[in-house]
C-alpha cells in the first residue's frame, strides 16, 4: 500500500463517515432531551428514499436534502407521538419505527430500484484543498460533507450556549425537576426529536444522494444503529461523535478495498467487520466511562400534561 | 374542542381487547392505503389477505407450522424483557441454533433418529445460548447496552452464516447454490400425523409449560419477576441482579436456538440463507402484544404467523414486494403501544360535566 493509497482511504473514511456523522448528531439532540430514539436505522431508510425521490422528480439535490429532512421528521413524528404523548415504551416504539421504515423504503421504492437521481459530486474546496494532506482528506468532498463539518459546533453551542439548548438539557437530565421549574417537557422533547430526526434524515439523505446516486434496497445496512452505538462512544458529546463517524467511515472503506483488491479472505467474514467493531467499540467506552455522561432521564418517560 | 387528560382509576376489563383490534383495524387500513398508493385494489389486497391467512386448511397448518419458532423465540425473549433486559438479539440466536443444529447433523449423519435429533437440539441450544451469553457478559462485566450488543451479533450471525453455506458447509453437488447437503432422514423431525404438522409444534406446547412451571415453581423463576422493576429494586431486595442478567439472555438465546434448531430440521431439511425471514424480529413484537405471557404469546405467534402467511400470498397473486409484511408488523406494535395509554388515561372534554376537578386527577407517572 503506497502513500497515494492512504490518502485515497482517508479521503473515503470522511466520505462513508459523513452519513454516519449526520444521525448520531441526531440522535445526540434527541437523547439529550430524555427521549432515546432506537428508529435511527428506519428514519434512515425513509429520507433516503424520500430525497432520492424528490431529487429525481425536481432535478434539485438540495430539494432532495430537505425532503430527506422531511421524513425524518415525520418518522421521529410516529416516535414523539408513540412516546413523549402517548407515554409508550421508548425502546419498543423505536424498535417499531425501525420495523416500519425498513419495510415502507423497500415498499415504496420498489419501483425506484436501479434508477438514478442527480445527487452531490465532490469539488476541491477553493483555497483549502491545497493545504498539503488535509485538503486532500478534507477538502476535496462534496456540499453535505463541507456542511456536516460545521455541525457538531453549531450543535455543540446551540446544547452549550442557546436557553432552549439548556432548557432541552434539563428536561433530559432532570425531568421533574423541570416540570417544576415551569417546562413543558411533552414541547421540549417533541423540538428535539423531531429536530433531531431532521438531522437524521440528512444522513439518510446522504446515502441515495451523494454515497450513491442510485437507489437499492438495504441502503442503511445498519448504520442508523452504529449511529445510536457511537452516541455513547461519543459521551453525548458532539465534537466526538466526528472520531467515531470517521473510524467507522474508515472500516468500512478499508473492507470495500479489501473486497474489491480480490483478497482471499470470504467477502462474508470482511462485511461482519463494522458490526464487530461496534461491540468493541461500545464495550470499550461503557467500561472507561464513568456510567453518568448519559441524560440521567433518558428513556423515563414524564407525566401527561392536564 | 379543548381536551385534557384525565388518569383512570380502574382501567376497564375489556380495555385490553379494544386496543388490540382498534390497533389491528388500524394497521390493515394504513396498509392497505398504501397498497392503493402504488396503485393496488385494496379491497383485493384485503381478500388476497383473508384467503392467504384464514382462507384454507393449508395455509392454517402453514401459519401453525410458521409459528412455531416464532413461538419459541418470543419464549426466552419475554423471560428477559421481564426484567427490563432488552435482548433484540434472537434473530441472530436463531441463526446460532440452525448452524449448531446443521453442524450436529452433518457430522453424525448416519446416528439413528432418537440419537441425532437430540444432539441437534442439544447443539442448538447451546450454541444459541452462548450467542445470549455474550451480551450478557459485556453487560455485566463492562455495562455495555445489551440492545447495541445484542442487534450487532444479529449481522454478524447472519454473516457467519452465509460464510458456512458458501464456504465450509456448501454442498459440492448444489451446482454453486449457497446450500449445505440434505440432511439424512434421520436429522429430520418426525411429523406427527395430523396434516403437515411436526414434532416441533409438540416440542413447542413442551417448551411453554416448562416455562410457565419455572416461572411459576422456582426461586429463581420468582426472582426474575421481582427484577422486573431493574436493578436498584434487586440491589435493594439483595438478589443477584447480574447473575440474573446473565441468565436471561442465556436463556433467552438458548430458546432461540431451538427455534433455529426446528426450521432447519422440520422446515428446510438443510441450512440455507432463506431460513434468515426475520423471526427473531417478529418475535419481539409477539412478546410485547401478548404483554410477556406465555398463552397470549401462543395467540399472538399464530396471528402474525398467519399473518406473514397471508402476505406471502398477496406477494404472489398481485406482485407486492415482501416489505408489505414489515410495515403492517410495525404499524400493529407503534398502534398497540400507542393504544395502551387509553388504558392509563382518558380524555375528557375541558369543562365537561361529569370530569373529576383537575386538582384530583394530578398524578404522577411512576
Amino acid at each position: 500500500m503506497n502513500f497515494d493509497m492512504v490518502i485515497a482511504l482517508l479521503a473515503a473514511s470522511v466520505q462513508m463517515g459523513t452519513p454516519i456523522l449526520y444521525a448520531t448528531l441526531g440522535e445526540i439532540l434527541t437523547e439529550k432531551s430524555g427521549v432515546l430514539n432506537l428508529g435511527v436505522e428506519g428514519v434512515m431508510a425513509v429520507s433516503a428514499l424520500g430525497a432520492f425521490v424528490v431529487a429525481q422528480a425536481t432535478g434539485q439535490p438540495w430539494l432532495g436534502v430537505l425532503a430527506g429532512g422531511a421524513c425524518g421528521v415525520f418518522m421521529a413524528l410516529l416516535h414523539a407521538v408513540a412516546c413523549v404523548v402517548l407515554l409508550g415504551n421508548q425502546v419498543v416504539s423505536g424498535l417499531a419505527v425501525t420495523i416500519l421504515g425498513l419495510g415502507l423504503s423497500s415498499f415504496m421504492g420498489q419501483p425506484f430500484i436501479g434508477l438514478s437521481a442527480p445527487g452531490f459530486t465532490p469539488f476541491a474546496f477553493p483555497l483549502l484543498s491545497d493545504i498539503p494532506l488535509v485538503g486532500d482528506v478534507f477538502f476535496r468532498g462534496d456540499a453535505l460533507v463541507y456542511l456536516s463539518y460545521l455541525l457538531p459546533f453549531a450543535l455543540w453551542f446551540f446544547l452549550q450556549r442557546t436557553r432552549l439548548g439548556l432548557e432541552i438539557r434539563a428536561v433530559g437530565e432532570e425531568p421533574e425537576a423541570a416540570l417544576a421549574a415551569g417546562l413543558s417537557a411533552e414541547r421540549l422533547r417533541m423540538i428535539a426529536t423531531l429536530a433531531g430526526g431532521f438531522l437524521i434524515g440528512m444522513g439518510g439523505a446522504y446515502l441515495s444522494l451523494a454515497y450513491t446516486h442510485l437507489w437499492t434496497n438495504g441502503l442503511s445496512g445498519g448504520r442508523g444503529w452504529i449511529a445510536v452505538a457511537l452516541v455513547i462512544f461519543a459521551f453525548w458529546n458532539p465534537q466526538r461523535a466526528i472520531i467515531g463517524a470517521y473510524l467507522f467511515g474508515g472500516v468500512m472503506a478499508f473492507q470495500l478495498r479489501l473486497q474489491a483488491t480480490g483478497s482471499h479472505i470470504s467477502s462474508s467474514l470482511l462485511l461482519m467487520l463494522p458490526y464487530l467493531l461496534t461491540i468493541v467499540v461500545l464495550a470499550a467506552s461503557a467500561a472507561r466511562g464513568r456510567g453518568d455522561e448519559a441524560p440521567a432521564g433518558l428513556g423515563v418517560n414524564t407525566a401527561p400534561e392536564e | 374542542m379543548a381536551l385534557r387528560v384525565v388518569k383512570r382509576r380502574n382501567p376497564p376489563a375489556w380495555s385490553a381487547a379494544a386496543i388490540l383490534v382498534c390497533a389491528l383495524v388500524l394497521s390493515l387500513g394504513v396498509s392497505l392505503a398504501l397498497l392503493a398508493a402504488i396503485g393496488k385494489s385494496p379491497v383485493h389486497g384485503l381478500v388476497a389477505l383473508w384467503n392467504g391467512s384464514f382462507g384454507s386448511l393449508w395455509a392454517i397448518e402453514d401459519a401453525l407450522i410458521k409459528a412455531a419458532p416464532i413461538f419459541l423465540c418470543s419464549l426466552g425473549l419475554a423471560v428477559a424483557f421481564r426484567m427490563q433486559v432488552w435482548n433484540i438479539g434472537a434473530e441472530g440466536q436463531f441463526a446460532l441454533g440452525a448452524m449448531g443444529a446443521t453442524w450436529a447433523a452433518l457430522t453424525f449423519p448416519h446416528a439413528p433418529s432418537w440419537v441425532l435429533l437430540p444432539l441437534m437440539l442439544v447443539y442448538a441450544g447451546l450454541l444459541g445460548a452462548a450467542w445470549g451469553a455474550i451480551p450478557g457478559l459485556l453487560k455485566v462485566k463492562l455495562k455495555a447496552n445489551e440492545i447495541i450488543t445484542t442487534l450487532m451479533l444479529n449481522y454478524v450471525a447472519i454473516f457467519l452464516l452465509e460464510y458456512m453455506v458458501y464456504g465450509p458447509w456448501k454442498d459440492p453437488a448444489s451446482f454453486g447454490f449457497p446450500v449445505t447437503p440434505e440432511f439424512t432422514p434421520s436429522a429430520v423431525i418426525p411429523l406427527l400425523g395430523v396434516g403437515r404438522l411436526h414434532g416441533g409444534v409438540l416440542l413447542c406446547v413442551f417448551a411453554g409449560v416448562l416455562l410457565w412451571a419455572f416461572l411459576r415453581y422456582t426461586r429463581l423463576g420468582y426472582e426474575l419477576k421481582a427484577c422486573g422493576e431493574g436493578a436498584k429494586v434487586a440491589a435493594y431486595a439483595r438478589m443477584p441482579y447480574n447473575r440474573l442478567v446473565l441468565f436471561v439472555l442465556t436463556a433467552s438465546g438458548a430458546f432461540a436456538g431451538v427455534a433455529g434448531f426446528v426450521e432447519v430440521s422440520a422446515s428446510t431439511g438443510r441450512l440455507m440463507t432463506s431460513i434468515m425471514a426475520g423471526y427473531g424480529y417478529t418475535a419481539i413484537i409477539v412478546a410485547w402484544i401478548a404483554r410477556l405471557r406465555p398463552v397470549p404469546i401462543a395467540l399472538a405467534s399464530f396471528l402474525l404467523a398467519a399473518l406473514r402467511v397471508g402476505v406471502e400470498n398477496i406477494q404472489l397473486d398481485m406482485e407486492v414486494p415482501a416489505a408489505f409484511g414489515d410495515i403492517m408488523e410495525g404499524l400493529i406494535l407503534l398502534t398497540i403501544l400507542s393504544g395502551q395509554f387509553f388504558e392509563q388515561y382518558k380524555l375528557v372534554r375541558k369543562g365537561a360535566k361529569n370530569a373529576p376537578a383537575p386538582s384530583a386527577s394530578q398524578e404522577t407517572a411512576p
